[in-house]
């Protein structure tokens, strides 16, 4: 077997547990233990604080109208869904949805060149 | 729907050094160290969950035959993989100010 034919093995296996919904996943309780584990002198309870607060800020801000920007990572907004008649796909009847307001986020450049491992020339005009 | 103020990470700082009570500068740091460590995360292709926020996935997508739109010519896209985000109900209802009782 090539080490191409062994990657792509990997691969495979990777997409598989991600469809099957095995995909490793980072909870919010464990970025709090880690935030914790990597500075010991804080108290559990401020990790978890810091954490909540970070994300707590975050929707605040969108509830406003606000867009956050957090450089190197992405940015978050609301965009605006008009109403229109969708309908019950089980019943197939003809409902009203009403307009309404969705967050969206657009990964920063420097993110999606590190998802891609693109060196980065330091540079993050996003 | 009044405030057009951008926040950044200096906002989120300002916010964890009020209610956390650390010095701005820890406050500063550990705002970036949390950032990291989602990153960090997701480029190991690790999903990232955050309740009652939203859940944060990379996705790989394979290569596709694509089109300049101007010229018409057409064009490999490479295979790459991307970010999506998915938000809670928790904080799409909070964006339709339609908090339930909590």
């Amino acid at each position: 077997m090539t080490p191409g034919n062994i990657l792509g093995t990997v691969k495979a296996y990777r997409v598989h547990l991600i469809l099957k919904g095995f995909a490793p996943a980072m909870t919010k309780s464990e970025l709090i233990l880690k935030l914790a584990e990597m500075n010991p002198h804080l108290y559990q309870s401020h990790a978890e604080q810091i954490v909540d607060t970070i994300f707590e800020e975050i929707t605040k801000a969108l509830a406003t109208g606000s867009r956050v920007e957090l450089r190197g990572f992405g940015a978050f907004s609301v965009k605006q869904r008009k109403s229109r008649l969708g309908r019950n796909p089980r019943t197939g009847e003809t409902v009203q949805v009403e307009d309404k307001k969705v967050p969206f986020f657009k990964i920063g450049k420097k993110m999606h060149e590190r998802l891609n491992g693109i060196a980065s020339d330091g540079k993050d005009d996003e | 729907m009044t405030t057009n103020h951008t926040i950044t990470r200096a906002d989120l700082s300002q916010a964890v050094y009020e209610q956390v009570g650390l010095s701005r500068n820890e406050s500063a740091d550990l705002v970036e160290t949390v950032l990291e460590e989602v990153c960090r995360a997701l480029e190991r292709g690790e999903m990232v969950k955050i309740s009652s926020f939203g859940t944060f996935q990379v996705r790989s997508k394979r290569q596709r035959i694509g089109r300049n739109p101007k010229t018409g010519e057409e064009v490999p896209i490479l295979p790459r993989r991307v970010l999506t985000f998915r938000a809670s109900n928790v904080l799409k209802e909070r964006i339709n100010h339609k908090e339930a009782a909590e």
